[in-house]
């Protein structure tokens, strides 16, 4: 599976890339399993996340599912294209379909793309 | 230790076609094949495959097997035509409901059966105690593929497969079952589906279904047609506003509730175990109803969210609950008492703690064409 070497990853299956501020989404395999996405529910900007905590969910036809923040920071951007385009998530989870953009005040535990492509099996 | 999941006979197609796999009754099911979404508009729009093997098909035969059926079904089957088949629905003394189910008349003696994979066992236990000192005998049919294609370009996709032997399918009324040849294969056909619109249901062999599945899809592939999978199935079905057993009907919510009282023949039944019961429910009047919800906004309730009136009284709750791919709208089933289960009636749904604002809609949500 294709996992971009240039970012970290959590066990909620999220990642989070390197950047400052830092951008958040889930990984492919967590978009396959949701299936269609149809509404992601992001925090308001300016939010201060700890790591961990849930900020937000993401809807598909069959279930809901909690956002959890891998990193403690503030929320300085939400990927509003979201609203109209759910579907990106799907179709480029890693690209276009990012979820939020965290000014990172403290990281929080993530592993490397070999790491997480172990978790996965 | 959970034993492990049971494959129909197209198990190696799915896993072909790359699809998600998930637990469902016991069965290892295609979930989905690649998108729900396009899956489900591909039924309303051309056509879908579906494999619903495992579902529990069983045979009750013999001189009494009309007379054996009658003790636990609603409907009258004794009058039942040879190839009409029948939805109704099986239930016990206290008028709870075991299973909704397809009969079909095969012949004099012979009834086609087909109940949900969650209750063929209970369903087998009920007719093992109705044929009880009858001249009648009720066995699963073992190794029985079933497939279901359903959508507006169903009769298209079977003449592209096979004109001539699937004739007499598409000739079939709704309800209609034949027995005939689709590409060298021999198949119980019937006009029936979960989905809202026009489809078939092809019984096979689990030696032949494969070979069936394939040639089905390669047909109607360039007409539109998808294989689907159960999150499509479930969709369609709600859209259709059609009852799931365990969520819209079992031992409080029945036919009265679901608006199927059509269905319940209770005139010279004296052998009908439900028959007391059902008679004071339909007396008495359901005090819960079925109804349909359409929520404001993107998210709406799924199965479980209570329900109250906009003053704050309690007013049921979800049954089953998803967003419609066709209306582009939430849209949810749920039983809420009787007194406010009146299309335009404006409820307040507890979505994940949110007040979600939602109307009473009749139903369906979706028609067919």
């Amino acid at each position: 599976m294709d996992l971009p070497d240039d970012r970290r990853y959590t066990a909620e299956h999220e990642w989070i890339d390197a950047g400052d501020p830092a951008t958040v989404g889930i990984t492919a395999h967590a978009a396959d399993q949701l299936g269609d996405v149809v509404f992601v529910a992001l925090p308001e900007v300016g939010r201060t996340l700890t790591a961990g905590e849930a900020f937000g969910e993401i809807e598909s036809t069959k279930s809901v599912s909690d956002l959890y923040a891998p990193a403690a920071g503030e929320v300085v951007a939400v990927n509003t294209a979201l609203e109209a385009d759910p579907g990106a998530v799907n179709a480029d989870p890693y690209g276009t379909g990012w979820l939020v953009r965290i000014r990172v005040t403290e990281p929080g535990p993530t592993m490397d793309a070999a790491g997480y492509r172990a978790l996965l099996g | 230790m959970t034993a492990p999941l049971r494959r129909t006979a197209l198990a190696e197609a799915h896993l072909a076609l790359g699809a998600a796999l998930c637990p469902f009754a016991g069965w290892e099911m295609p979930l989905r094949y690649g998108s729900d979404l396009a899956e489900h508009r591909a039924v309303r729009t051309a056509a879908g495959l579906f494999d619903v093997g495992h579902m529990g098909q069983s045979e009750i035969s013999g001189p009494d097997a009309a007379r054996a059926l009658e003790r636990l079904v609603v409907s009258r089957v004794a009058s039942l035509a040879p190839g009409r088949a029948r939805y109704t629905m099986l239930c016990d003394a206290d008028g709870g409901v075991v299973d909704d189910l397809i009969v079909t008349r095969r012949d004099a003696e012979t009834f086609w059966l087909v109940a949900n994979a969650a209750n063929a066992a209970a369903v087998s236990d009920r007719l093992a105690r109705a044929t009880a000192g009858l001249d009648a005998e009720h066995r699963p049919l073992a190794s029985r593929a079933l497939l279901a294609l359903q959508g507006p370009r169903t009769v298209d996709v079977l003449l592209a497969l096979d004109p001539m032997g699937a004739a007499p399918v598409a000739d079939l009324r709704p309800f209609g079952v034949v027995a005939a040849s689709l590409a060298g294969t021999p198949v119980l056909a019937s006009r029936t589906g979960y989905t809202g619109e026009d489809g078939v249901e092809l019984a096979c062999a689990d030696a032949d279904a494969p070979a069936l599945w394939d040639a089905l899809l390669a047909a109607g592939g360039p007409l539109g047609l998808l294989p689907c999978g159960l999150a499509a199935r479930d969709s369609l079905r709600l859209e259709a506003g059609l009852p799931l057993h365990g969520h819209e009907l079992g031992p409080d919510l029945g036919p009265f509730e679901t608006g199927f009282g059509r269905i319940v023949q209770l005139e010279d039944r004296d052998e009908l175990v439900a028959r007391d019961a059902l008679a004071r429910r339909r007396a008495d009047g359901p005090s819960r109803r079925v109804v349909g919800l359409v929520a404001e906004g993107r998210r709406g309730p799924r199965r479980g969210a209570a329900l109250r009136t906009p003053t704050g009284a309690p007013a049921g709750e979800v049954t089953s609950g998803a967003p419609s791919p066709t209306l582009g709208v939430p849209i949810a089933l749920a039983a809420v008492p009787a007194s406010v289960a009146t299309a335009g009636t404006a409820l307040v749904a507890d979505v994940r703690g949110a007040a979600v604002p939602v109307r009473i809609v009749d139903l369906p949500f979706v028609r067919r064409g």
